[in-house]
């Protein structure tokens, strides 16, 4: 009812006489009970044309959610249970694909190689990002600006042309690599083979997202009272004390937001290994990511029932690893 | 209710049957094709709105179609001029698996794939067994079988049904560069064994790389284990859920031996091929021979090789045999335009699928540019054609002392009706040998345990 009382001023309870409302007038000359009633009754249609109201403002998201992603997403669901083959047509497996999705070598060694990666390269980003912030929110001067905007800049920049990029600087014919080992008399390390290849990608993720996680935790610096700072500082803090005692603790839940973030990312990871199969097929298999082997599945076999099996698998794996992040991190919390 | 709030009632009401409307069409798609591929409603005037040429005789029922040569333009503008039935209204959607994975999500959509289709011939058995294709027999076929040879047809047919149009073929050869063959004193080598050494010879000199190990081109592995006698596939239309696959016998499992060893002694390169990195290598004569087709020139060609300083530098001598006795020649890549289930009007469809590309004007471009290796008779008999002295292998008749032979000695090949499944599967396998991790021969038989699992998984009975 709160948002009636608000709403009040805009539509009176209590019929006006006003030329510009045609209906209400005549519900108000058909009414025949006394002025009571009437009072009540005309509440009633307000709060029904509030209702009507709040739904309208709601439809169209409300109508776009259902039709792009919850629909979508039930008739994936509704596909996991089926199975077509070549020879024999579709038959109804109920869980049959997620069994085998489950023990099949080539999803199970995709979803270690993102958790593998999401361990190395969740961390690094993390702890570049909250240097920089730091940094930047400690030092005001026109090379911190500047370096914000330029640690900030891969993020503006698309992934698959951030993935393209990264496919040249690893060549070794046209990237720099070759040189700047030449120098020490070294071989360029090979970013596209089986060795390095993780390496090669944590680089590029790093790269891509360290800055947009900068300017997330630097929103978050801005926005502390700096009267703490003064207390602190008359404590005796130095600013080594101040950034860790109370700058961090204070961002823990900006720093929470991105780790979150970033796990459901990277254990979706797909744009940069899928653009740089292009270049090393040998290296990058179809199914090297989860979501790679779902649309490798789906799209170049058509197998659109494992291909949305695998991909709920991967969002059961996701909602599983996140909701047990959250859970530790509960208690961690309360320690800050 | 005041006339604002009843309209944007009536707005929400029109927005919430639009998402109502949106909400069912996929069941409404799936529905269409479950009852019948062919789908009934007539939606010619508006695909045809997106054509990348320009239809000029606007009142002809058009036809739509993807293929993604480089001078599909002309092809398609030449056809169009010369046809009063039907106009052709082109898109380039991507080249090879692009494609195929467009059209494979339009076929299991049941809508949205063109009426006809630029396919490689490998991938026929893969789009025919899901019923995507049409047999265009009794479309016209008569009228033009005698413009192809039998070999060509074989490879587009299954059984006794015609499920694509030839266009090209890619009869292997094996291109050199002329200037390290000459330095190092070597001459073309005959058999794989010959290669072999002038490869050592070459690196013991300290020259370049003597050729190439792609893990990405799993055709060409697939080609050269035939050579050496394998039958990958056999297949029986008759009996289309019966299959046999033999991916590991002794001549499979020798020739990914024979790559891995020169792969190890570091005789040959193990870079991925078309890619930028690869043609570098090319451009800068990292490499001495590149194994490929004939269509190979026109590619490099257009990516910069052989021009400049490098003109003329290349040339092409026949594919090494392993039996110099007995030489066996075979093929990598070839499109053919085949009908799609999805077309309105199949008759119509096969019309364009036999015309395009088939008028001299068009494959003289084809050829003159090394785009395509013509199958079409009246291109690869032409005198004009035989004797050409191309240029980029610097007036070397490449057609009439290599391709032509090659081409004719071809006898077709049977391909997989999964060959994406098993493309993937080589790929990893021959990475595997790159790297030392399985010999050659193990390579083999995971192939083979990989392919063969799958298949039973899709409901073959594998022999």
């Amino acid at each position: 009812m709160g948002h009636a009382v608000l709403d009040r001023p805009a539509h009176p309870p209590l019929p006006s006489i006003d030329p510009s409302e045609p209906t209400m007038t005549l519900l108000i000359e058909e009414s025949a009970s006394s002025t009571q009633e009437k009072a009540h009754k005309a509440r009633g249609k307000v709060r029904l044309r509030e209702h009507l109201m709040g739904w309208l403002f709601v439809g169209p998201f409300g109508i776009v959610f259902l039709a792009m992603l919850i629909a979508p997403l039930g008739y994936a669901l509704y596909l996991s249970l089926w199975q077509k083959k070549l020879i024999g047509g579709t038959s109804f497996v109920f869980l049959g694909n997620y069994v085998k999705a489950f023990t099949d070598p080539t999803f199970l060694s995709g979803v270690w190689f993102v958790v593998r990666f999401s361990l190395v390269a969740i961390p690094l980003q993390i702890l570049i990002a909250l240097a920089m912030a730091l940094i930047v929110d400690a030092v005001t001067s026109l090379f911190t600006r500047f370096s914000r905007l330029m640690v900030f800049l891969p993020y503006a920049i698309p992934t698959v042309i951030g993935a393209v990029m990264w496919g040249f600087l690893y060549s070794k014919s046209f990237g720099p690599l070759t040189d700047i080992f030449g120098l020490f008399g070294a071989p360029a390390p090979d970013f596209f083979s089986k060795n390095l290849i993780f390496y090669g990608l944590i680089n590029v993720v790093t790269w891509q997202w360290a800055g947009y996680y900068m300017i997330i935790l630097y929103a978050a610096l801005q926005g502390i009272d700096p009267s703490l700072y003064e207390a602190a500082r008359m404590d005796g803090a130095g600013k080594w004390q101040i950034a860790l005692r109370i700058k961090i603790p204070l961002i823990a839940p900006a720093l929470l937001l991105i780790l979150v973030f970033s796990l459901i990312g990277t254990l979706q990871f797909f744009n940069e290994p899928q653009i740089l199969r292009y270049l090393a097929a040998g290296t990058i298999a179809p199914g090297f990511t989860p979501n790679m082997y779902a649309y490798q599945q789906a799209f170049g076999l058509a197998n659109f029932n494992y291909g949305s099996a695998i991909s709920f698998a991967l969002g059961g794996i996701v909602f599983v690893c996140v909701y047990a992040f959250l859970f530790f991190t509960r208690k961690r919390r309360s320690f800050f | 209710m005041s006339m604002k709030t009843k309209r944007l009632f009536a707005t929400a009401a029109m927005l919430a049957a639009a998402g109502v409307l949106a909400a069912c069409s996929p069941d409404a798609g799936s529905q269409s094709n479950a009852s019948a591929s062919n789908g009934g409603n007539d939606t010619t005037g508006n695909k045809a709105s997106n054509c990348t040429n320009t239809i000029t005789k606007k009142d002809l029922p058009v036809v739509t179609f993807w293929g993604w040569y480089p001078n599909m333009q002309l092809v398609v503008d030449n056809f169009n001029k010369q046809n009063n039935e039907v106009q052709v209204c082109w898109t380039n959607v991507g080249q090879g698996g692009d494609e195929y994975d467009k059209f494979q999500t339009a076929i299991s959509a049941g809508t949205g794939a063109p009426d006809v289709i630029m396919i490689e011939a490998d991938r026929i058995p893969t789009f025919q067994i899901q019923k995507a294709l049409v047999d265009i027999k009794n479309y016209g076929f008569d009228a033009v079988k005698a413009n192809y040879s039998d070999g060509a047809w074989k490879d587009v047919s299954i059984g006794g049904a015609v499920y694509g149009v030839p266009v090209d073929g890619g009869p292997m050869a094996m291109i050199y560069r002329k200037d390290v063959f000459d330095k190092y004193k070597i001459t073309p080598p005959k058999t794989w064994a010959e290669y072999e050494q002038a490869a050592q010879k070459v690196k013991d000199a300290g020259g370049p790389l003597f050729g190439d190990l792609g893990a990405n081109v799993p055709a060409v592995m697939m080609a050269l284990q035939i050579q050496k006698g394998a039958t990958p596939y056999t297949y029986d239309p008759a009996q289309p859920e019966s299959i046999g696959i033999a991916l590991n016998d002794q001549a499979s499992k020798d020739v990914l031996d024979y790559w891995g060893s020169l792969a190890k002694k570091g005789l040959v390169g193990t870079q991925d091929q078309f890619t930028p990195e690869y043609i570098s290598g090319v451009v800068n004569g990292k490499y001495a021979t590149y194994i490929s087709a004939a269509w190979a020139p026109g590619y490099l060609t257009g990516a910069g090789v052989g021009k400049g300083k490098d003109t003329g530098k290349w040339a092409v001598a026949p594919l090494p045999q392993w039996d110099a006795g007995n030489p066996v020649q075979v093929n990598w890549g070839g499109s053919a335009f085949s009908v799609t289930s999805q077309a309105k009007n199949p008759e119509l469809a096969a019309k364009a699928a036999y015309g395009l590309y088939a008028d001299d004007e068009s494959l003289k471009d084809g050829w003159t540019n090394q785009i395509i290796f013509p199958l079409n008779l009246k291109a690869l008999n032409s005198p004009e054609f035989v004797d050409l002295k191309v240029n980029f292998f610097d007036g070397q008749q490449a057609n009439k002392e290599v391709y032509v032979p090659a081409a004719n000695a071809y006898t077709g090949m049977t391909y997989s009706p999964f060959g994406q499944y098993y493309f993937d599967s080589m790929t990893k396998q021959i990475s595997a040998v790159i790297d030392g991790s399985v010999t050659g021969a193990q390579a083999a038989d995971r192939v083979q345990e990989d392919v063969a699992n799958y298949a039973k998984e899709q409901g073959f009975t594998v022999q």
